[in-house]
């Protein structure tokens, strides 16, 4: 059956430094994919390229069967991918409530439904629910981080872009993402996750990337793997 | 403090408050565009200028000044998103000085198209409502407190359009962080297209609502765009709220001081406040401190 | 090791500084005026390249010290009898220096945008206090008086007549380039230009940054003053309109026209821009324009197709029309 997002040997420049070597990867449809790889490899970038947010020089990205390549951004977004980025980026002067509005208010969706996406995400993040009339920017990291994601899924995305969600959280609400990202797979959403923390991202994937300088090293189903592998321990140190 | 006469200082009082409404909505055009682009609007005043030059032929055309007040701006919203498109557009990615180069050339362009499109004779409007109170032993005319309250009302509906509403929050996302917005599915591109024009609107419309108090020429935009931007920067660049006081602050100044100097020197005072801004507070009288 | 000067770069100069100095014997007096004009304005956009090309800030003030320039001449020349040429041009670069000097203390403290704002607002000022104190300035009409003769008091007197008048421009304007040339070239040049480059390495690196621009402001005013100077010797008269903000912008327009960081570059826009003035003043005429049916454009100022030609320029030919040289005018 064919990926839902396919991405063909993408290359990437930020001024002459040459970031993405011939980037390849696939995500089934609500298939969690891990991505791991040093700090600086390229793994950000990848996903930038496929949210629209950095036009790749070459290579071609394929999702839901349609070219994204060189697609404006706001475009994609609207195809369904769903993108968090590392710093998480909430809009720091609006609510909660209107951060989460910038990604429900889309064409086709009636307003009933916008109430029932809403009221379902507020379920799902009692915290957020408690905090809607906060202003963004006085949240707490993790929080931030929920609302980061929350947000995204008001686009109800067929694939999420998780960067580096657990980074700087404390360990209560690294379990949080992992709930998480169960919830989204059951909710047959794709994922594709960048992270540092190898023991979530093997325990919450089903298959691994590994990225080293800006090019797929290591492709494996993530049950062949374990923490302290050589391969683990040859393109991540740990 | 020589001798004023109450009277006359609660006459200034009323005065420096309907030019400080008219300077408000003219730099919150100016500040809107610029906290969602970085870009300094110099044809800013051009726009206010063109908006009084249409408001002067839709009322010879149809004798009302408020078609006239509608038409001008939707024209000049117009005409400012097709500016924005073939002029500012190229531009975004680039040094943000080249958007105050590229926009002084269309204000030189436009203030001398005007000239050789109406002449360089001024055209008056009259007021559309005549009548004055009495003040004191004063008479000061009903018209100027109604443009000072439509002026107000205008920028209140912005900040109703602003506060609620999907593209209020688009607007206002796209301005704190322009990559997220895109990445939320906002057409950006479209949302700067459509700040552009209401900000020309919002100068033509101060155009239109200031001609009868002057006279419309081709250059009366020039006075208008050095207010604005002293008020944007003291009121703090990108700050409407500030914008808005600064620019009641600033005409009210002007006002007093031109009872003891002559009103092109009393502007004098005006740059001081600037120049007080600069050195102790640069990021804006009005603005909240920065953290 | 100071570069070896290209052996082309002086002959190249010297072969245009040659045809300036005949032209004003061959040809017509307009145009002979225009040539001399053409060298001043030029002047006064080579000391603007000096912030905006070589230190990375856009100035809107330099009307104010153009104008302070031609003011302090004009003082000079109606207090001193016989008219004097050197008080003429002390005074108005002290006069010009002087504003540099308060521009400079609060402007350095801004960057880009805010520099660029308060320096149009700073020059509004000064328009409006020239315009203002009449008692002082003559106000609108400005001041009106003789043209000093090339004198030496007690040696001799040598009145000027327009060709002498002219070269004297191009001895000036020369100097002036050579001189700043020197200046960009210098170690303090090379520091102007990483300002330019990269201010926050700049500073990091240990350099005072703001002492650098305070000194490259105060020199790009004194060469603006002494255009200013220059054209009051020219014209014998001095205008607050000199002092209009809308000056700066065509400064800066001759910048970006010719190319900013090349010196020469921004003269060559000033002489484009005053060409193209004549041009279309002379085009927009029923003459010309009624055969080819665009009659109606006539009485059109030559500002809107050279606005049009500049924010052309400004979207698809940034470094301006000498910017492809500008490496090789820098060695």
């Amino acid at each position: 059956m064919e990926p839902l997002l396919a991405v063909e040997d993408i290359h990437s420049y930020y001024g002459k430094s040459h970031i993405l070597h011939g980037i390849s990867l696939e995500v089934g449809r609500g298939e969690v994919v891990g991505l791991l790889g040093r700090n600086g490899v390229g793994k950000s970038t990848t996903l930038k390229a496929i949210a629209g947010l950095v036009h790749p020089s070459a290579g071609r990205m394929l999702f839901d069967g349609r070219p994204t390549t060189g697609m404006p951004a706001h475009r994609v977004a609207q195809l369904g991918i769903g993108y968090v980025p590392e710093d998480r980026r909430i809009f720091p002067l609006l609510t909660v409530t209107e951060n989460l509005r910038t990604g429900l208010d889309r064409h086709g969706v009636g307003k009933a439904k916008k109430q029932e996406l809403l009221d379902k995400i507020y379920q799902y993040f009692p915290v957020l629910a408690e905090r809607r009339r906060q202003a963004g920017g006085t949240l707490s990291g993790g929080e931030q981080q929920m609302l980061a994601i929350a947000r995204a899924m008001m686009l109800e995305p067929k694939i999420m872009l998780l960067d580096e969600p657990t980074e700087g959280l404390m360990p209560r609400m690294v379990s949080q993402i992992r709930e998480i990202i169960d919830v989204l797979h059951r909710e047959a959403v794709a994922v594709l996750l960048v992270e540092q923390n190898v023991p979530l991202t093997l325990a919450a994937s089903e298959r691994i990337y590994i990225i080293e300088k800006g090019i797929v090293r290591h492709h494996a189903p993530a049950a062949e793997l374990r923490v302290g592998d050589a391969v683990i321990h040859q393109y991540l140190g740990v | 403090m020589g001798g004023v006469p109450f009277a006359h200082f609660v006459i200034q009082t009323l005065n420096g408050i309907v030019s400080g409404m008219i300077l408000a909505l003219v730099a919150s055009g100016l500040t809107l565009i610029f906290g969602i682009m970085d870009v300094v609007n110099f044809a800013h005043g051009e726009f206010l200028m063109l908006g009084a030059y249409v408001g002067v032929l839709t009322l010879a055309l149809t004798g009302s000044f408020w078609l006239a007040l509608v038409a001008a701006a939707a024209v000049i919203a117009a005409f400012g998103a097709a500016v924005y498109w073939t002029t500012l557009r190229p531009l975004l990615g680039r040094d943000p000085l080249t958007t105050i180069l590229a926009t002084f050339g269309v204000s030189l362009v436009l203030q001398n198209y005007a000239l050789w499109q109406f002449g360089p004779v001024p055209r008056k409007i009259a007021e559309p409502f005549t009548g004055q109170f009495t003040l004191f032993y004063l008479d000061y005319p009903w018209y100027r407190l109604i443009i000072a309250g439509l002026a107000g009302a205008i920028i209140g509906g912005l900040w109703l359009f602003l506060k609620f509403g999907k593209y209020g929050i688009w607007i206002r996302a796209t301005t704190q962080d322009r990559v997220m917005a895109q990445a939320m599915g906002i057409p950006v591109p479209w949302v700067l297209t459509g700040v552009f024009a209401i900000g020309s609107a919002m100068a033509a419309a101060s155009g239109v609502l200031f001609a009868p108090l002057v006279g419309v020429d081709h250059a009366m935009g020039v006075d208008w765009i050095l207010r604005a931007f002293i008020v944007v920067v003291v009121g703090g660049m990108g700050n409407l709220g500030g914008s808005i006081l600064a620019a009641i602050f600033i005409s009210l100044l002007d006002a007093y001081a031109s009872l003891w100097v002559s009103p092109s020197q009393s502007i004098i005072v005006s740059f001081v406040f600037l120049i007080l801004t600069l050195l102790f507070r640069p990021t804006g009288l009005f603005a909240p401190t920065p953290k | 090791m100071r570069p070896r000067q290209p052996v082309v770069f002086w002959v190249g100069l010297s072969l245009i500084l040659a045809l300036l100095a005949v032209a004003p014997l061959v040809l017509p007096v307009f145009w002979r005026r225009l040539l001399t004009e053409i060298l001043i304005w030029g002047l006064l956009a080579m000391s603007s390249d000096l912030l905006i090309g070589y230190t990375g800030m856009v100035s809107f003030g330099h009307s104010a010290f153009f104008g302070l320039g031609m003011y302090g001449a004009a003082a000079a020349l109606l207090n001193s009898n016989p008219p004097n040429l050197w008080l003429a041009l002390a005074s108005g670069l002290i006069a010009a220096a002087a504003v540099a000097a308060f521009v400079a203390y609060f402007s350095t403290r801004l960057r880009d945008i805010y520099f660029a704002i308060t320096t149009l607002i700073f020059s509004q000022i000064f328009y409006v206090i020239i315009f203002t104190w009449t008692s002082l300035t003559g106000g609108e009409n400005g001041l009106t008086f003789t043209r000093p003769a090339f004198a030496i008091p007690g040696l001799f007197s040598l009145p000027f007549t327009a060709t002498t008048l002219h070269w004297f421009v191009l001895a000036v304007v020369a100097g002036s380039y050579l001189a700043l040339r020197r200046i960009t070239q210098s170690p303090f040049g090379m520091v102007l230009q990483s300002i330019r480059e990269n201010e926050a390495r700049t500073r990091a690196v240990g350099y005072p940054v703001e002492r650098y621009k305070i000194v490259s402001v105060m020199l790009s005013g004194l060469f603006a003053g002494l255009a200013g100077v220059l054209y009051a010797l020219q014209n014998e008269f001095a205008a607050p309109s000199f002092v209009f903000f809308v000056v700066s912008g065509e400064t800066v327009i001759y910048n970006v026209i010719g190319g900013i960081g090349t010196l020469v570059g921004p003269l060559a826009g000033a002489g484009f821009f005053l060409l193209l003035r004549e041009g279309f003043s002379r085009l927009f005429t029923p003459k010309y324009l009624d055969p080819v049916g665009l009659g109606g454009l006539a009485g059109m100022s030559y500002l809107v197709p050279v606005g049009i030609i500049f924010i052309a320029i400004v979207i698809f030919l940034p470094q301006g029309l000498l910017g492809f040289a500008r490496r090789w005018l820098n060695r």
